[in-house]
């Protein structure tokens, strides 16, 4: 018989209201897996056990009596420890926020208790979401339950990870560079990020303001579908969030490819491209082809240059975002004899070197006499960018690409290497840049039995499109591997 | 005030912050109050927590455009916000959103009159930021160096802050003056705050150089912080322009710097050298869109100015009012509104003006209060006006009347009858008491009749006593002249 904690999302409502089994069963399934997998993982920094149980028990209650939240009514899901959560710890990874309790939740995590989700607990990142490998986490690695030598990718790392694992059914993370769709790729799951502003960023703790999203981790296409749809939408705590309507994302999942153009980004499918990654993104082009899409190749020159500029971007943002942890308000504060001296000790003991690069890094960009030399130059970039991407979306309804250059690298790999680390992100960034929804599917496994993902880039507010493409990858792959270690047999760490 | 010696100029320009007295704050919720405890009025967004972010306030937007239409701006339909990045314990997120490249206003001008001269001052930009949080400084001398502990209060923080930058086209103290005052006006006719130095609500700083007459090239500036009000900033102003002629007569070099007016000490001191002076690293605020402010809004504010200073003034002088008067009714919209209806009822302009820049303001100071609580009404004006005109009371009792009136004693027909100021104006009667101090006096009656007019004020004199000083003295002259035949 199949383990609770394996259901997809579908299975577990179907269960839930057929009776079979109890909200508080899938928490306690949650929780044998989390036991079972944390002391090889480390994905979870916080689990919210009493929370989580009363939401449980509300949501047994609440179908019990007839009231219906929707898909995820009763589910367990995970959220990366960068978003706000009333009364949870949020670290964000990093030691200067330690022992920070937010006195509200974010919007997003709202949302998710509105549609009567248990929230299991907070997940590792890279402090601040700053990296590709969750190695960048003041509190330690996050291994990938796919190989624990290896790193799950980042910064979402740890909601990859607990997801791959089914110590929860899905989760949210955060996408600046590719945060969310890289490590899905690297850990077999679906990983989206939306449209820019269709999903608040109120209480997401913010990296690059301009850039960061928040979106799902999820098993498969339609669990990511329930659960974006579940926290999108206009906030008015958030001015840049889309103020329309949001579209019935889920509308077009069995619609197929029929006559649906789809353009292959050129300059993503050449050099620094794994070989293996390369071929199972053709083969996953050519099955869809045989599903009836049109194939075009599409040359998207910017993409070159998109790399830098995001490199300049984003820490320019994030070097006056991070400047209010300074020890006055709350976090961790290291005493000085003035109060320049208490700020500069508690930001260099409370900072990881990797945040302190980019700090340092956006500040030199900002700087006078060197602005328009770096951060100006990099806003032209993006626009290029964005006019690279209108530009080919006149000719194709989707574009696609590997999510990411390799699959799953080693522990300890690149970490002392930025350089190779930000290039993690080459295939990812243009979306972040144009403010584009993408989506990572899973569609095969290496020769090491790592997952390969495949991207699928949308225009803006095309999620519906963009579901609909990433449904017939999932479909025409078969990925149904599951990761070594999703299993509730204990096991020696 | 000290005058600046022959052969030296000064070039002054002044920035205003002016804090908005919105419902909000300017970019959350929390109300704005200066009344409350510490740290009650505040949020997540006005204390920077982690993930919060801000959203504009309409009515802080609509205020700023209040300001800019005033000042005769151009209101740009899309301006931006940035981030200006610096680290200070009361600025929350360590950087304060606030304007760079297109503020919501630029290019406005506003007249003063100095002495008659009238002076145009260019507004080269006005621009929407917040406010930041206050820092009390516990120990020695008040200030953060000296510290050895330092409170923070965020109820501040975020407030809706307006910066008004002026052309360096002021080159005297009275004019800086002048300019903060027309601007004070401005802003509380407008509405949009109570502009109280005192209290901050209203802060001037303002850069200084000197040069040579008749060279054009600027001098090196200082800035001067911490002038708490309009005769601070005169003091200041001159102060500085003393100082820095001073520095260069003797051949030094005036310091790039920001320096501290002290008011007890009436002098300025180097707080901190711009040449160490911080680099905002201004940029976009990702966190706003764009501002749009489109021809509908600015002609909805067009349409709903007051009247403004400047144009009160105008209409006072065209009413009557000489200058100095108008300018002391414009200063209240209390007085110049008395003065409105009063006249508008068919009151002499001249006598209301006088009345109400003489004894009502006279009358307030004597017992303490502001003219805004007063309980003289228009009607009052109107009435006792009228008295005058009809002869029922000569000016000097109706000084009298208009003092009991402030003292709330009644209405001014009321207060002349108690006090028993009521001119006789019946002739009838006056004619019987002049026919009996006739009879009394025939020798001046017949020297008047000869030719000789000099016996007459004794005869009114004589009449005055009579009637308790009652009769309207034009008359009773008339009287005895009608009876002598002259
Ligand atoms: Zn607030």
């Amino acid at each position: 018989m199949t383990d609770l904690a394996d259901l997809s999302i579908a299975d577990a409502g179907r269960g839930l209201r057929a009776g079979e089994f109890t909200a508080q069963d899938l928490l306690e399934a949650t929780w044998r897996r989390a036991a079972v997998t944390e002391a090889h993982l480390h994905a979870y920094l916080v689990l919210d056990r009493d929370g989580a149980r009363r939401a449980a028990v509300r949501a047994d209650e609440e179908l019990a009596a007839g009231t219906d939240r929707g898909p995820l009514h009763g589910i367990p899901l995970a959220l990366k420890d960068n978003l706000s959560t009333r009364g949870i710890e949020t670290t964000c990874a990093s030691q200067i926020l330690a022992g920070y309790t937010p006195p509200y939740d974010a919007t997003a995590v709202g949302r998710l208790r509105d549609a009567g989700a248990v929230i299991v607990g907070k997940t590792n990142l890279d402090e601040f979401a700053m990296g590709s490998s969750t190695e960048n986490s003041a509190y330690g690695p996050t291994r990938n339950p796919w190989d624990t030598d290896r790193v799950p990718g980042g910064s979402s790392g740890g909601s990859a990870a607990v997801v791959a694992a089914g110590s929860a059914f899905a989760a949210l993370g955060s996408d600046t560079g590719g945060s969310i769709r890289q490590p899905a790729a690297l850990t077999g799951l679906v990983g989206v990020k939306p449209t820019y502003g269709l999903v608040s960023r109120y209480g997401l703790v913010a990296f690059a303001s301009s850039l960061d999203q928040i979106g799902p981790l999820a098993r498969s296409v339609p669990d990511a579908v329930d659960v974006l749809t579940a926290i999108a939408g206009w906030d008015r705590h958030d001015a840049t969030s889309y103020p329309g309507d949001v579209p019935d994302m889920g509308r077009s999942l069995d619609a197929g490819v029929q006559g649906v153009r789809i353009g292959v980004v050129s300059e993503l499918m050449g050099e620094g491209i794994a070989p293996e990654v390369l071929s199972a993104t053709v083969a996953t082009v050519e099955r869809l082809a045989a599903a009836g899409a049109e194939i075009v190749d599409v040359s998207m020159p910017s993409t070159e240059y998109a790399l830098s500029a995001y490199y300049l971007i984003a820490p320019a943002e994030c070097s006056s975002n991070l400047a209010r942890f300074d020890g006055v308000r709350y976090g961790l504060r290291v005493d000085g004899g003035t109060v320049e001296e208490m700020m500069a000790r508690t930001r260099a003991e409370g900072f990881g070197p990797e945040v302190i690069r980019r700090i340092l890094l956006g500040t030199y960009a900002l700087s006078a006499g060197y602005y328009d030399a770096f951060y100006g130059q990099a806003q032209k970039v993006r626009t290029l960018v964005r006019r690279d991407f209108a530009a080919a979306y006149e000719q194709v309804d989707v574009l696609v690409s590997p999510t990411s250059p390799t699959t799953a690298f080693r522990i300890g790999e690149r970490s002392d290497d930025p350089i190779a680390m930000y290039y993690s992100d080459v295939c990812t960034i243009p979306s972040n840049l144009a403010g584009d929804p993408a989506i990572s599917v899973p569609v095969a496994l290496d020769g090491a039995g790592l997952p390969i993902g495949f991207q699928v880039m949308a225009p803006q507010l095309g999620e519906e499109m963009m579901f609909r493409v990433a449904a017939e990858v999932e479909r025409s792959a078969g990925f149904s591997f599951r990761a070594p270690l999703a299993t509730s047999e204990v096991t020696e760490p | 005030m000290s005058v600046i010696p022959e052969g030296w100029e000064a070039v002054i320009g002044i920035e205003t912050h002016v804090e908005l007295q919105t419902r909000s704050k300017m970019f959350c919720g929390c109300r704005v109050d200066f009344g409350d405890d510490p740290n009650t009025a505040v949020c997540p967004v006005c204390l920077a927590l982690p993930g919060a972010l801000p959203v504009a306030n309409e009515a802080a937007i609509d205020g700023i455009v209040r300001i800019g239409t005033a000042l005769d701006c151009t209101i740009n339909e899309r301006s931006l916000f940035y981030r200006k990045n610096y680290f200070y314990p009361d600025l929350p997120k360590n950087y304060q959103i606030s304007q760079y490249t297109y503020p919501v206003c630029e290019h406005g001008r506003i007249v003063v009159d100095v002495d008659g001269e009238p002076t145009v001052i260019g507004i080269t930009r006005v621009h929407m930021e917040e406010d930041t949080g206050k820092s009390l400084h516990m120990g020695e001398g008040g200030r953060i160096q000296d510290a050895d502990h330092t409170l923070l209060d965020f109820n501040r923080a975020g407030v809706p802050l307006v910066e008004i930058v002026t052309e360096p086209d002021i080159r005297t103290p009275d004019q800086a003056r002048a300019y903060g005052a027309e601007l004070q006006r401005i802003v509380r006719t407008l509405g949009v705050s109570d502009a109280r130095l005192e209290e901050g609500s209203m802060r001037f700083d303002a850069n200084i150089s000197v040069r040579r007459t008749g060279t054009s090239e600027l001098g090196t500036r200082t800035e001067i912080k911490n002038v708490n009000s309009l005769r601070s900033m005169q003091r200041a102003i001159a102060f500085e322009i003393e100082r820095q002629i001073e520095v260069l007569a003797t051949g030094g070099t005036v310091i790039q710097e920001t320096r501290h007016w002290n008011e007890t000490t009436g002098r300025t001191t180097a707080m901190r050298s711009k040449e160490e002076s911080e680099d905002y690293r201004y940029f976009q605020e990702p966190d706003l869109l764009p501002l749009f402010i489109d021809e509908q809004w600015r002609d909805r504010v067009k349409a709903s100015m007051p009247e403004l200073p400047a144009q009160l003034r105008a209409r006072l002088v065209a009413a009557g009012a000489d200058e100095r008067t108008a300018g002391l009714l414009a200063d209240s919209p209390l007085l110049a509104g008395l003065f409105d209806a009063a006249v508008r009822a068919g009151a002499e302009a001249k006598t209301v003006a006088s009345w109400l820049t003489g004894e009502v303001v006279a009358y307030a100071r004597r017992v303490g209060t502001t003219v805004d609580e007063l309980s003289l009404t228009a009607e009052h004006l109107v009435e006792l006006a009228a008295m005058v005109a009809e002869g029922e009371l000569s000016a000097t009792a109706a000084k009298q009347v208009l003092a009991g009136v402030l003292a709330g004693e009644g209405g001014p027909r009321q207060v002349a009858e108690t006090m028993d100021l009521l001119q006789i104006s019946d002739s009838g009667a006056i004619e019987a008491v002049v026919a009996d101090v006739l009879g009394e006096h025939p020798d001046a009656l017949e020297k008047i009749r000869s030719g000789d007019s000099k016996p007459i004020g004794f005869l009114v004199g004589q009449v005055m006593r009579a009637t308790g000083g009652k009769a309207d003295p034009k008359m009773v002259q008339e009287i005895i002249r009608r009876s002598a035949g002259r």
